[in-house]
């Protein structure tokens, strides 16, 4: 029987310091915790052995965190690992999170021997004001020196994250962040409009009804800087393939994309998702939960439930509808046997007509005025 | 345990708001040993949650006690509690007709207030004994001498050897009920005639059918009887007898003449028990039923339709049960374009309004939308028809309208000196006509207006109680109708009229009102993915205008790895906020967008 494609998380939530903005399962830490860390994600992997004859590693993706803190030989080790149980894909993507600052031509090196393939460097802007607002630990000079040290290592397909809508940003401000990356090239850029989330000292600041929230940018900015991304960067031979990621042609990130499509993946370490065999499951974010949590992870997946066909149906939607190509008919026809529910025809039918959704080939996929407003079309693709 | 008619006592206890009357009755409970004070709960009375809540009390109720006074022998106390606030005034007097005798129950600090005075009034009207206590003498502020002197001057009752009583702390509470012993009348009524019962409360019982609360004047009845109900003729055997514990129905073998108690004789059908309804011997009728109870006026009107449009049999049931425990609720069927099916429902007052939706909603688990509360118009037309108009919806073509009346109250407002220039500013922004005042004593007065009734439904209470430091209150009843110059406002929104949204106004404030109303609605209505303007109208003119701007921006940029668990909790979200809404074209209205009107006044 071929094998499955599968996609593999691993997230290292270690950082030198919390940005402000950042709510995800991530903190400084130590030496001896790092290590211990180390010890039980590669037992959790190795607890998943029974899945590895039916799949083939297509991608592999560090996050955190910036998993660029750590010595380079876990990485080289949580790969050995990961390849001494599965097959992997022969142009498998092997992406790695870095931020400027973190990294060295040392361990440049290092991370090309094991195999990464793919650098994904945190920048968000290139003004040393905005970079200090949002509590980064590096200059825009610094970024470039990373940057360069990656190209000099042979890093061909390197990710840029930016993010808009910040506090007191200007249009003008945008507009060079946006030329000065496009102009080194970089095979893919992320950018991403700033969101305020509760439990970050943004909230605090930013947060609904407060104070400060009157330094962000409003609606109509926003957008504007949103639609100005996609018409510059496509100019510069960028396209949008999700809302918020545009690519050099053929550097789509397929890690992503398994997200999207509802491929199989499997995400190890603390607060890792996963979705395999039609079952969603997790680890918790807590620190102290993550022991017990990675030892009884196979556990867990094995007595968890696959999703009804209606949850699948509603992330297939909602989902899919997230990226350029969008969703077909054809498609979920394959996946669920069936063609769509009314409430979906009906849904999009109004959508099209209202403009929000556009269609051809056989393909739906939302307009750029749909995109703006998505979180109230794809709440419809809910099933009543 | 057999005690003589004339070791019988029916008492209730009444009072304006907040004077104590629950507590009252707790302390009677709990000193005639029915409760332990391990058993007790404060105000036990008031068994609904709402009652509870609110700590006030919206049903009569009634409870059965036996006290040994202190000449030695035991007296049966039944003893009914009482609403105190005026839009449960039928509660009161439909209590007050099972019974021989009252409490008057008068704070020691505020003296006599306007309810004082209309529960005197109602227990006068009933040929009751008045027996005044005086409550709170604990309060640093209290005043006895002043308040016996009040009740004596204003009231015309004998209150010098009134009980001093304070009921929070238990202190002479043996006075009130040496007093209710030997000061009020046994029931008079002759056991050997043929039976007569007034029925003044009932509840429905999934178990038992219809519980029946009522008091025997003539005869007596027990299990097996069969009785007859005089208005509408049906003929029930009873199942059950019995008296009222604390917050239980206890059985007893047989009720005779000045009891009070229950029966239950398996009735299902509700409509067969009207309170107020004389119930007789089947086989041994009276010869004439009671005079029983004047038929209410609902004051207030309101649309209430179910949030989900298939609940309908399920609200036409909850109102049928609730009207039984509830008479002066009153119900028709009517239809909206915008809301579907439901029912114009007829109300005392804005309370009454209030608390029946609470029930509605927690007895009877239903999810409610309520339309603004509209008084009832006198719309007369050019061809001399006069329409009773309680649904603004139904106003004819102005064309037709020769003019329109609206209903008045004789407002009594009893207010300390000081705040008699702001209440008088008060009632005249409210096109109020002055009456007269007149002085109880030096420093308080009684003041008296004419008032449209639809000007005191809304917030008028508030506005009286927050301009007099909460010293001001309240007594009105209907005086009748007046010509006024009045005109329905229509509202728009997306350009589409709602009926359940219009409302009639003075034509005077239309301007404002409507003004108001499209802010308050901009307010309430969530923005959508295009522009909504939100329209009030007068016929085919419209006078204000506001504007819901479009979504612009509902995007989550970020997507978190793998976890798409928050995408979907949010998706969620949005999805369940839109099922609190109503449909109205294509615009998605909130259902307390239709109360909005109400909130009109509090932004001053």
């Amino acid at each position: 029987m071929p094998k499955k494609p599968l996609s593999v998380y691993i997230h290292l939530p270690f950082c030198v310091q919390k940005c402000l903005y950042c709510d995800f399962a991530s903190g400084p830490a130590g030496t001896d915790e790092i290590a211990a860390y180390m010890r039980l994600l590669t037992k959790e992997i190795r607890s998943f052995e029974a899945i590895a004859s039916i799949y083939r590693v297509e991608t592999v993706f560090f996050g955190g965190g910036t998993p660029s803190v750590v010595a380079p030989f876990y990485i080289v080790q949580l790969l050995n690992q990961l390849r001494s149980q599965y097959e992997f894909a022969e142009k498998a993507e092997i992406t790695l999170e870095a931020n400027p600052g973190t990294l060295n031509a040392e361990k440049l090196v290092k991370y090309r021997e094991a195999g990464v393939n793919r650098l994904s460097l945190g920048l968000q802007s290139i003004h040393e004001s905005e970079l200090k607002l949002l509590g980064r630990i590096h200059s825009y000079e610094d970024f470039l020196e990373s940057y360069e040290l990656a190209r000099q290592a042979g890093f061909a397909n390197i990710n840029v994250d930016l993010m808009s809508a910040l506090p007191k940003q200007t249009m003008g401000k945008w507009k060079k962040t946006l030329e000065t990356v496009a102009a080194l090239n970089p095979e893919h850029i992320s950018a991403y409009s700033l969101s305020i989330e509760e439990g970050t000292p943004f909230y605090e600041r930013y947060g609904e009804g407060r104070i400060g929230r009157l330094d962000l940018p409003g609606e109509e900015l926003d957008r504007a800087m949103y639609h100005y991304t996609k018409e510059y960067l496509g100019s510069q031979g960028y396209s949008r393939y999700e809302f918020s990621n545009y690519a050099k042609k053929g550097f789509e990130s397929r890690h992503n994309m398994t997200y999207w499509t509802l491929g199989d993946y499997v995400g190890f370490g603390r607060a890792a998702h996963s979705y395999l065999e039609g079952k969603r499951f997790a680890n918790p974010s807590e620190k102290e939960a993550y022991p017990e949590a990675s030892r009884t992870a196979y556990q867990r997946f094995r007595a968890a439930s696959p999703q009804s066909e209606k949850d699948a149906m509603e992330e297939y939607m909602f989902l899919g509808l997230r990226t350029a190509r969008g969703i077909s008919r054809e498609d979920f026809r394959k996946r669920f046997g069936r063609s769509f529910p009314k409430q979906y025809e009906k849904e999009l039918l109004e959508l099209y007509r209202s403009d929000l959704v556009e269609q051809a080939g056989g393909r739906i996929w939302l307009t750029d005025a749909g995109i703006d407003v998505s979180n109230i079309i794809l709440a419809r693709f809910l099933l009543d | 345990m057999s005690i003589p008619q004339d070791h019988i006592r029916n008492f209730s206890i009444i009072a304006h708001i907040d004077h104590g009357k629950s507590t009252l009755a707790d302390r009677i409970i709990e000193q005639t040993g029915l409760l332990t004070a391990r058993e007790m709960q404060e105000q036990v009375l008031d068994n609904m949650d709402l009652e509870r809540e609110r700590g006030i009390t919206i049903k009569a109720q009634a409870v059965r006690t036996v006290y040994q006074a202190k000449n030695g022998e035991e007296y049966i106390l039944n003893l009914i509690d009482t609403p105190g606030h005026v839009d449960f005034n039928y509660e009161v007097s439909r209590a007050l007709a099972a019974c021989d005798g009252a409490l008057l129950v008068v704070d020691a600090a505020q003296g006599i207030e306007a309810q004082t005075l209309a529960n005197v009034y109602l227990a006068l009207d009933n040929d009751l004994e008045v027996i005044p206590v005086i409550n709170k003498i604990d309060l640093p502020s209290a005043d006895p001498d002043r308040v016996i002197d009040e009740i004596e001057d204003v009231i015309g009752l004998e209150a010098h050897d009134a009980p001093l009583i304070s009921a929070k702390n238990g202190i002479n509470i043996d006075q009130v009920l040496e007093a209710v012993v030997h000061k009020l009348p046994a029931p008079e009524g002759d056991p050997q005639k043929p039976l007569k019962c007034l029925i003044f409360d009932s509840f429905y019982d999934s178990y038992r059918g219809v519980v029946v609360f009522f008091r025997v004047m003539d005869g007596s009845v027990r299990k097996g009887s069969r009785v007859k109900l005089m208005s509408t003729g049906a003929v029930y055997d009873v199942v059950e007898v019995g008296t009222f514990g604390a917050g239980q129905l206890i059985p007893c073998d047989e009720l005779s003449a000045g009891m009070v108690g229950y029966l239950t004789a398996s009735i299902k059908n509700v409509k067969d028990t009207r309170v107020g309804d004389t119930i007789t011997d089947a086989l041994n009728p009276c010869s004439e039923a009671l005079p029983g109870y004047k038929k209410v006026q609902s004051m207030v009107f309101c649309g209430m339709y179910p949030a989900d449009g298939a609940k309908y049999p399920d609200l036409r049931d909850a109102l049928e049960r609730l009207q039984l425990n509830d008479a002066s609720l009153t119900y028709e069927p009517e239809t909206s374009v915008a809301l579907g099916f439901g029912f114009r429902c007829g109300f005392l007052g804005l309370l009454h309004l209030e608390i029946i939706q609470e029930r509605l909603e927690r007895e009877y688990n239903l999810d409610l939308v309520t339309t603004a509360p509209s008084v009832v118009y006198k719309v007369h037309t050019l061809k001399g028809e006069c329409i009773d108009l309680s649904n603004p919806t139904n106003l004819p073509d102005p064309a037709v309208i020769d003019y329109m009346e609206e209903p008045v109250v004789s407002a009594e407002i009893m207010v300390t000196t000081e705040f008699i220039g702001p209440i008088m500013k008060l009632c005249q922004e409210r096109s109020g006509v002055y009456e007269g005042t007149e002085y109880i004593e030096t420093t308080r007065a009684l003041l008296k207006y004419t008032l449209p009734l639809n000007e005191i439904i809304y917030d008028f209470f508030d506005a009286l109680k927050s301009r007099s430091r909460g010293y001001a209150s309240l007594d009105y009843s209907l005086k009748g109708y007046e010509r006024s110059d009045l005109v329905k406002l229509d509202i728009l929104i997306n350009r589409e009229e709602v009926d359940a949204l219009s409302f009639i106004v003075h034509a005077s404030t239309a301007y404002e009102r409507g003004r108001r109303m499209c802010e308050r609605l901009k307010e309430e209505i969530p923005r959508h993915l295009f522009e909504i303007p939100i329209q009030a109208a007068i016929g085919s003119k419209i006078i204000a205008r506001e504007t819901v701007k479009a979504v612009r921006k509902d995007v989550l940029a970020k997507c978190y790895g793998g976890d798409i668990t928050r995408k979907k909790k949010l998706l969620e979200k949005q999805k369940e906020g839109k099922k609190r809404m109503r449909q109205i074209g294509n615009v998605e209205v909130p259902q307390k967008a239709f109360m909005s009107v109400l909130k009109l006044d509090q932004d001053d």
